[in-house]
């Protein structure tokens, strides 16, 4: 196979390999994948973790050496890198578009988490009716990258995939 | 690879804070005042576990013996363990878990800051990644600080004894080894001691707007980085290490 092919393939089966947590977005579009190419036939994909101590990330790995596997993709080397560190402006917008429609809202630019850290209210919008009538209940929730939030319009309580 | 032992003790140091802190935050797992206190605590457990395993990775590989990340962290004793005294202290009332973790982390903020302009490559990009994380941790427990202190009668009571109590371990954070002068000359550390007059400042600005007095200049206790803890860093790893011990290869 050509080189190019073969990349291109590779990202092909990565884009379905998904977030254990968030079974909706693509580890690509998450962008845990930092590069894919090809060393001497050897095929290169460098991932990046989230949170340090995000639990998913060995699963993650797990998952993709699998994929690459099931899809015929050998040799291949998943290398993890950790410099640049990952961050929400990393994620695609097909990602936040997925993760916004699965109920967690999108993280918000980073101005916006930057001054909230700083103790300024953050306007983050609800992912269940579209209200900025929200705020924010506690910024751990339910996984490293969530916040927890509550919309004050309908009620419902909701993550809020916080910046990084 | 032969080894780099001034490397390996700094960096298994930076490790073992991580660990341990992040062991005594995870034993408060299903005890936490309210459920959204005991999820953050459990977040910042997982986020500091998650960067020790990043630094004691790396120390496996100036070892010089090809360790594991689990071997640094399982099968050392607690001579071998390098973290400041104060991570390893008791979770006592909540009060001093956010007193120990308050002091720390304004420590950690302004290492890890530094620590990003570190020569050594694996260094800096783990201080990179783990700085987006403790900015988390440093706002959450001066939050308490202020809210608890600014808080009751009774808050307010238990806070400053959690501070003094607590002041007694907070020197050590800025002194600094022989070896770890070195590693300052090359650029591989930055100098903890040039920190201080910052995490003055910035713990006095908070204790005031928590209306909580600082405490006097007092004697302060060290001894961590080179092996000499508290009695309660056995009873730790007592528990920490039983498992990988007892059965050493035991998997998922
Ligand atoms: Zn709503």
């Amino acid at each position: 196979m050509v080189e190019t092919d073969r990349i291109a393939k590779a990202w092909e089966v990565l884009e379905t390999v998904e977030d254990p947590e968030i079974p909706v977005i693509s580890v690509v579009d998450l962008g845990i994948v930092r590069d894919v190419s090809d060393d001497d036939g050897t095929l290169k994909v460098n991932i990046t973790p989230t949170y340090s101590g995000c639990p998913a990330t060995q699963v993650i790995e797990d998952s993709i050496v699998e994929a690459l596997d099931k899809a015929d993709m050998r040799p291949f080397d998943v290398k993890t890198v950790l410099s640049p560190p990952w961050s929400t402006a990393m994620i695609r917008e097909e990602g936040k578009r997925k993760l916004k429609e699965y109920g967690i809202a999108p993280p918000a630019d980073d101005a916006v988490d930057k001054k909230a850290l700083m103790g300024e209210e953050r306007q983050i919008t609800c992912p269940n009716c579209g209200s900025n009538n929200t705020h924010m209940v506690s910024q751990f929730g339910s996984t490293p990258c969530k916040a927890h939030f509550k919309c004050k319009e309908c009620l419902e309580p909701f993550d809020y995939f916080k910046c990084l | 690879m032969s080894k780099d032992t001034a490397r390996y003790n700094a960096v298994t140091h930076l490790g073992d804070n991580a660990l341990i802190l992040g062991h005594r935050i995870s034993e408060w797992c299903g005890h936490g005042p309210v459920l959204e206190q005991d999820i953050a605590m459990t977040n910042i457990a997982l986020d500091l576990i998650g960067q020790a395993r990043m630094y004691l990775e790396y120390a496996g590989r100036l070892s010089g013996e090809e360790k594991s990340d689990d071997d640094m962290a399982y099968r050392r004793d607690v001579l071998d363990f390098k973290n400041f005294l104060v991570t390893e202290l008791p979770n006592g009332d909540y009060a001093d878990t956010i007193a120990r973790q308050f002091v720390f982390d304004q420590w950690h903020f302004l290492f890890l800051s530094a620590l990003q302009q570190s020569t050594d490559e694996t260094l800096s990009a783990i201080a990179q990644k783990s700085l987006k994380e403790v900015t988390y941790h440093k706002r959450w427990s001066a939050e308490w600080v202020v809210r608890l202190g600014d808080g009751t009668d009774e808050s307010k009571e238990k806070m400053q004894r959690a501070i003094d109590d607590i002041w007694m371990f907070t020197g050590e954070l800025f002194t600094q080894t022989d070896e770890e002068k070195e590693l300052v000359k090359k650029g591989v550390l930055p100098n903890a001691e040039a920190l201080k007059s910052t995490w003055d400042s910035e713990v006095k600005r908070i204790l005031d707007e928590a209306t909580l007095s600082l405490p006097g200049d007092e004697w302060m206790q060290s001894g961590g980085k080179t092996g000499y803890h508290t009695e309660h860093l056995g009873f730790i790893l007592a528990e920490m290490q039983f498992l990988p011990r007892a059965y050493p290869d035991a998997t998922w």
